[in-house]
């Protein structure tokens, strides 16, 4: 694969996002000016919005979610930006960072300076079912989905193909959810802003209060063992191996490498990005890797010109539990197989060697699916100005990395960020 | 002359039809005309034998629109004798536990309440264990 460069830096010298959970009454576009706001405010020496030169917005399926299609025009509108070009990008769950190295193609190209790069999406108004019938429509609908298969029936599938191949178990999962759960307790921003085992307390209170007999688990690893608490959704995939249904949006600000100092004291310089394609879950040689994910991973380690050693901490596409493990391995954090052994040694904990996921990741921050990918990209922007608060990982940080993955690997992207000084 | 798109998906779905590079020999399925091997031109049908083994699966709870009366019910990919890899329900299962590995065989039945995306098909492919010593 021939090594291709930018042609000229990028940097990213601002980062917002709405708050990530259900919001009744809130539409995409109320998410989007929250968000957007937020990143206006985030440069450190102001900008002018005047000289913005386009926006990119990765949304996966505003058309069925909320009815309305052709939004780009929409949240350039709302957020005074007409009559820029506004563009938006879809691929699934990799929307959002579809968005990302567009705007960063688009600077190196030479085309624009100033752009704006965001994702937004709605999800909560259709009921679960239909939710789950719009995310169905990123898989196969020929050839996959008519078997009765879902999203958690695909990476259950990859779950069950790497615990028969490596001896991980449902638990070595259910620690995955644990972590990120921690993670995203000290993450305002998160959906799910409580460890699991302040929502067992949470429930226990609820049950006495109710005057219904009060649940006793001996800790999280029980309370996940509980059918009623945690049920099955697809074996070995439970509720609580699975990222929730989440409206939210997210918006950075891009720049060519020369003006960065122009608008941020502390701009983070974006070294590498990757993108790779594939087939269906059944047109892949193996499950217990996601092919697309290591390509993007490679192209961005080369343009960056580092090795996943060199990386402080990562955003991963975690979906699912078992999508985090597989990531690990993917972006060549840990060999294949042992992604697993490292997450139940606490190795990709916030005080780990290699943290994983510090924003809560999909799992718990919430995973409203178009924005995800720029919602990884505002958590490693906090952590590398050293901005993260109680989450901060301690240590000087120079580079991090975002993993955005949409179905279950028919697109992957991978961006590295660095910070200079 | 063209064949009707319900026509070519009734062929794959109901004989597990697909294709045959002429270029590199791959079997492909489901068909799409071009080989994903080579990127050759590949139109030359292919019947499957219906014969595979468990590459892996998971057992639905949770059904999606159309599936619900069937749940908890078992979805596989199961990898074809002849390379490719079909996704797919499995039935007649008793009491037998499911493992990768396990050999199956393509049967023909009601795949969804109300049809498939199409609209058009009720029946389609599922897959059931092959039974030891049951003459063939
Ligand atoms: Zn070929």
């Amino acid at each position: 694969m021939p090594n291709h460069k930018l042609a000229r830096g990028v940097a990213l010298v601002g980062a917002g996002m709405s708050k990530f959970g259900a919001f009744k009454g809130k539409t995409s576009r109320d998410l989007f000016v929250e968000a957007y706001v937020e990143m206006l405010e985030s440069v450190d020496l102001g900008i002018n919005p005047k000289e913005i030169e386009a926006l990119y917005v990765g949304n996966y399926s505003c058309d069925l979610f909320e009815g309305q299609g052709h939004i780009a025009p929409i949240m350039a509108s709302w957020t005074g930006l007409n009559p820029l070009p506004a563009v938006r990008v879809e691929d699934a769950c990799a929307s959002a960072g579809l968005a990302l190295r567009e705007g960063i193609l688009a600077i190196a190209s030479g085309m624009y300076d100033v752009v704006v790069v965001s994702g937004v999406e709605k999800m909560t108004d259709l009921p679960t079912e239909k939710v789950t019938d719009t995310l169905a429509t990123a898989a196969d609908v020929q050839y996959e989905i008519p078997a009765g298969f879902t999203f958690p029936g695909f990476y259950a599938a990859m779950a069950t193909a790497y615990m028969h191949a490596y001896g991980a178990t449902p638990e070595t999962f259910m620690r995955v959810g644990i972590k990120n759960h921690q993670n995203g307790s000290m993450n305002e921003k998160a959906q799910f802003g409580a460890t699991i085992s302040s929502m067992m307390e949470g429930r226990k209170a609820s049950a006495a209060k109710k005057g219904l007999p009060i649940p006793e688990w001996k800790d999280e690893m029980d309370f996940l063992h509980d059918d009623r608490a945690n049920p099955i959704i697809a074996w070995p995939m439970r509720l609580y191996d699975c990222s929730p249904i989440s409206d939210g949006a997210a918006v950075v600000l891009l720049v060519s490498e020369d003006l960065a100092s122009k608008y941020s004291r502390n701009p983070i310089y974006i070294t590498g990005t990757g993108q790779a394609s594939d087939g269906a879950l059944h047109d892949r040689q193996i499950l217990t890797s996601i092919p697309s994910a290591r390509l993007a991973a490679n192209q961005a380690y080369q343009m960056a010109g580092i090795t996943p050693a060199d990386i402080d901490f990562a955003e991963v596409h975690d979906c699912f539990t078992i999508a985090e493990i597989i990531a690990t391995e993917d972006l060549g954090f840990f060999e294949p197989g042992k992604g697993w052994i490292a997450a139940e040694q606490g190795d990709t904990s916030r005080i780990g060697p290699k943290p994983i996921n510090l924003s809560g990741g999909l799992k718990s921050k919430g995973h409203p699916v178009g924005a995800s990918g720029v919602g990884q990209v505002v958590e490693v922007w906090k952590q590398l100005r050293g901005q993260a608060g109680e989450r901060q990982v301690p240590g000087k940080l120079r580079y991090g990395l975002t993993h955005n993955v949409g179905g279950t690997g028919q697109t992957c992207l991978v961006h590295i960020f660095e910070r200079r000084d | 002359m063209e064949i009707p798109r319900h026509w070519r998906l009734k062929k794959q779905r109901y004989a597990l039809v697909g294709e045959v590079c002429p270029h590199c020999d791959a079997r492909l399925f489901p068909p799409r005309d071009v080989c994903p091997e080579c990127g050759g031109e590949a139109k030359q049908p292919y019947t499957f034998s219906g014969r595979g083994e468990v590459y892996s699966f998971t057992i639905m709870h949770d059904a999606p629109t159309g599936y619900d009366e069937q749940a908890p019910y078992t979805v596989a990919l199961v990898k074809l004798v002849e390379g490719p890899v079909i996704t797919a329900q499995l039935t007649d299962l008793g009491e037998q536990p499911v493992e990768i590995g396990m050999p199956v065989e393509m049967v023909t039945r009601k795949i969804r309440q109300d049809g498939d995306a199409s609209g058009l098909l009720v029946y389609g492919y599922k897959f059931r264990p092959v039974m030891p010593g049951v003459a063939r």
